[in-house]
């Protein structure tokens, strides 16, 4: 595979050097220092590496960056906006909705994705959607809580 | 009195087992070429442990004294900073430790840092286990927080010329109720270079006038997490940092019959290193490192190993007599069984089961000058740092380990070997490198939870009352052993063995592998006699406070006598260890048509004495037993012949969203008793009240964990 020069991350164009076999995961980590997305298997079982590409939550560990082209990619990182979280990222915060964090950043993006595609999810449909996801911490019960919370503020994302 | 006191803590199983290295001579001008100015509070170890350790305190000729555990520091600019050896690891220990220090400088939580987990910055610390945080860290810092409290009292008498009486502290100022007039913090400790010892007895906030511990603060640096700024150690990075892989042997314990390491040697930017039976490499980035340890060429010497098909008999062979810890051991268990209308002898077997903490074992390793510096998820930084000091024959004042708040480690990160491996690596390659584990490598190199039998052999009258009761343990531990339940004949013991893999700590130790057993016979034995298990516990049980997790955890949940039907049933259990009590009911489905098996909902009542976060200690308590699920029902290490035949998330299920019930909690919050530590314990009693009802639901009795892997048909 060839190499890729340019990404399109957070709303701008990024310069890379990297190998397009290498994992989407590891240009965004170890090129861009995007570390919001996690690894957390490798095998896209966790969904600690989950980001947004062209809206759809996707893991970025089971990606090779040489497929990505010039699709739009979201990290955590590119939620904020002018000091603003995003509600569901306040929600997180508000229900404590995790404990040592690792899988955090992943869950909030998955969730983003959710709440892009319904507005108002009901439980089942969350826990479907939701279910790569892993919380080893166990904090499911209050993600779910954020979830709902947050999709009483809604919002655009605009990659 | 209840029967908690007193109750010996089971040993850890690898942290205690090294001597304490640690040698502390700092010059209290050291401190503030450090700190800057200001007012330095110690916390020194009480008199008796100081002791027992064989050393007298060096306290003369300007040093601070070698026994110091904690300390605390207000600058000119009126900033506090506390410094804690204890490892943040998703326990919320950051933000309750805030909170002692905040209640007793009467301050809001967000003015004070803490400093964790840092060789260089903070006091030597054995490491963060054995849910001593709270009762042992927490009480220093109250402590410390109290004296600090009281040193500026006296400044600001001085300030004022004004009577103690007359001050009041509120909101990092001293105010002064005669003139009406404030200072701040800063403004006394500006120029000052005031050092002050705490040790045991200090005049700290009772429980019952809390206004800041004892309250849900938020996490106090929870944004981070949420916008993905935190920095794990996964995260760091250094100048020039190469990424690392560790060549694996073919299974445990074989050794390098021969390397090739030609191709490797070969690839742009690699650099490949083989010292002994150590072999890795080292290139720009994680692919690279991984296309190069693949190109690596070995052939390895194995043995026969055991394997999980014959783990139990394995373990019950090789155990030796009295090895391990033993219970309360009582009467005449022959006498007991005599005056029993009912026996009932089973076996109980219980699985190893993985962590699988989601940030895998990492860090990044930096040699400047013969010094190491090494970023490393560890609930131990001292003993990573003897670890360290030991495999490169340097002394501990040249290794500098910092422990980033971690990726969870529930147990599971009590050892070194992702540090030692990335600074042999980055030793060689002469830069930084960085080495993360991978989830197959986290799976198979780590150590586990202990496996282990249980065999119980337990009378009971037709009246309800237990006669005797038996109870071995073969391998997995001491931890919760005891028998909370007024038994007269009692005989509990555990017991060594050879473990076939790599065992450890893991949250609450063995307490959750004997609370199945024992919670799971209690309630047949309920059974034998057509009691309720509910008032068949309560019959047997005076400690109060354990009823009264029981009868709390009953009443939310709505425990009704037999209720179920349709495949449903309820189940409840009782736990008591580590200074905590409480008491889980549960709900399931244990259908025998389809073979689904579904947890509906539980409740635990948790009283852990005064409660210091609410929120937080809710969280921990939904996590432990959203964990203690996958170990209840499906978590399972598969092995064979010195390999892990199941090391992926794809073949290791972990508890997900569709696996959780909903979750009700109920605190008992009492201030009259110490603040017991609460990371651990809420795990103990999910397994059984589920087993419980899963044969109220089916008839069927579930004596292995995990009970159904496979569903009810497996």
């Amino acid at each position: 595979m060839s190499k890729i020069s340019q990404l399109h991350v957070n709303g701008s164009d990024a310069k890379i050097d990297a190998e397009g076999e290498r994992t989407l995961l590891s240009v965004l980590r170890d090129d861009l220092n995007f570390c919001g997305p996690k690894y957390g298997c490798g095998e896209g079982r966790c969904g600690a590496c989950t980001v947004l590409l062209n809206g759809s939550a996707i893991r970025s560990c089971q990606v090779n960056v040489g497929s990505v082209g010039q699709r739009k990619i979201v990290t955590i990182e590119g939620l904020e906006h002018d000091g603003q979280l995003h509600p569901l990222q306040e929600a997180f915060l508000k229900h404590d909705a995790f404990q040592c964090g690792y899988c955090t950043c992943g869950m909030i993006m998955s969730g983003v994705a959710l709440l892009s595609k319904r507005k108002d999810p009901s439980e089942a449909e969350i826990i479907r959607f939701m279910d790569g996801n892993v919380c080893r911490c166990g904090a499911y019960q209050r993600i779910i809580a954020a979830i709902k919370d947050a999709a009483k503020t809604p919002v655009e994302i605009t990659p | 009195m209840n029967r908690l006191d007193g109750m010996p803590l089971e040993l850890e199983r690898y942290e205690l087992f090294e001597p304490r290295r640690y040698h502390f001579d700092v010059d209290r001008r050291d401190f503030f070429k450090i700190l800057g100015f200001g007012l330095i509070i110690l916390c020194v170890a009480e008199p008796a442990s100081a002791q027992e350790s064989g050393r007298g305190r060096r306290g003369g000729g300007g040093q601070i004294p070698s026994d110091v555990n904690a300390w605390l520091h207000i600058s000119e600019d009126g900033a506090i900073t506390v410094f804690t050896g204890k490892a943040e690891v998703g326990q919320n220990i950051r933000t309750s430790l805030t909170q002692a220090v905040a209640e007793e400088l009467r301050t809001a939580a967000p003015a004070i840092k803490l400093v964790m987990a840092d060789t260089l910055l903070t006091p030597y610390d054995a490491g963060t286990f054995g849910s001593q945080t709270t009762p042992q860290m927490a009480s220093r810092l109250h402590r410390m927080g109290a004296a600090a409290r009281e040193t500026l009292f006296d400044l600001a008498a001085d300030h004022f010329k004004a009577d103690r009486a007359s001050l009041k502290i509120a909101d990092g100022k001293i105010s002064n109720n005669g003139s009406g007039t404030a200072v701040t913090f800063g403004e006394l400790t500006k120029g000052q270079k005031l050092v002050k010892s705490v040790t045991g007895n200090g005049e700290v906030t009772p429980a019952g006038e809390w206004k800041i511990a004892g309250t849900s603060v938020p996490k106090v640096d929870g944004r981070d997490f949420v916008t993905g700024k935190h920095k794990y150690t996964t995260d760091m990075t250094a100048p020039g940092m190469l990424h690392g892989r560790v060549l694996r042997p073919s299974a445990f314990g074989a050794t390098l019959a021969s390397l090739d390491s030609t191709a490797a040697e070969q690839m742009p930017g690699v650099t490949v290193v083989h010292d002994g039976e150590f072999v890795g490499v080292t290139a720009a980035d994680p692919l690279s490192a991984e296309h190069a340890v693949n190109a690596l060429r070995a052939k390895w010497d194995t043995k026969p190993q055991p394997s999980s098909a014959e783990l139990f008999d394995y373990l019950r062979k090789h155990s030796s007599e009295g090895g391990g810890r033993g219970g309360a051991n009582s009467g005449s268990i022959e006498q007991g069984l005599a005056a029993a209308t009912h026996q009932l002898k089973a076996a109980y077997t219980i699985a190893y089961i993985a962590h699988t903490p989601l940030e895998p074992r990492a860090a990044l390793a930096q040699w400047d000058n013969g010094k190491l510096m090494v970023w490393t998820g560890s609930q131990r930084p001292f003993g990573v740092r003897s670890e360290l000091a030991g495999a490169f024959g340097i002394g501990e004042e040249n290794v500098h380990v910092i422990v980033p708040d971690t990726g969870s480690g529930y147990g599971g990160k009590h050892t070194g070997e992702a540090a030692v491996e990335a600074a042999r690596l980055a030793k060689a390659a002469g830069k930084p490198v960085k080495l993360v584990w991978t989830r197959q490598e986290e799976f198979t190199w780590a150590y586990f939870r202990p496996a282990g039998v249980i065999d119980v052999t337990a009378g009971v009258r037709d009246d309800g009352t237990i006669t005797a009761w038996e109870f071995h343990n073969y391998n997995s531990g001491g931890s919760g052993l005891a028998c909370p339940y007024d038994v007269a004949n009692q005989k509990c013991q555990a017991h060594t063995s050879n473990s076939p893999l790599r065992q450890g700590s893991y949250r609450a130790l063995a307490a959750t592998a004997n609370h199945f057993a024992r919670e799971s016979h209690i309630d047949d034995l309920a059974r034998a006699v057509k009691m309720d298990p509910l008032e068949f516990r309560l019959k047997n049980l005076k400690d109060t406070r354990m009823r009264n997790v029981l009868q709390a955890a009953a009443d939310k949940f709505g425990w009704r006598a037999g209720a179920g039907g349709n495949g449903r049933g309820i189940g409840l259990a009782l736990g008591a260890e580590k200074g905590s009590v409480l008491a889980t009911c549960a709900e399931v489905l244990a259908d025998k048509e389809s073979g689904t098996v579904k947890v509906l909902r539980a409740v635990t009542a948790f009283d852990c004495g005064a409660v210091v976060n609410p929120n937080h200690l809710k969280n921990q308590i939904e996590g432990a037993l959203v964990m203690g699920l996958g170990g209840a029902l499906f978590e399972a290490i598969e092995f064979s012949n010195g390999m892990i035949t199941n090391p992926f998330l794809s073949d290791y299920r972990v508890p997900r969203f569709s696996d959780l019930p909903k979750i009700d909690v109920v605190l008992v919050d009492r201030k009259d008793a110490p603040s017991a530590g609460a990371g651990e314990t809420p795990i103990m009693a999910i397994a059984p009240a589920v087993g419980n009802a899963i044969f109220a639901a089916s008839g069927i009795r579930l004596r292995s964990m995990p009970m159904a892997p496979e569903g009810l048909r497996g």
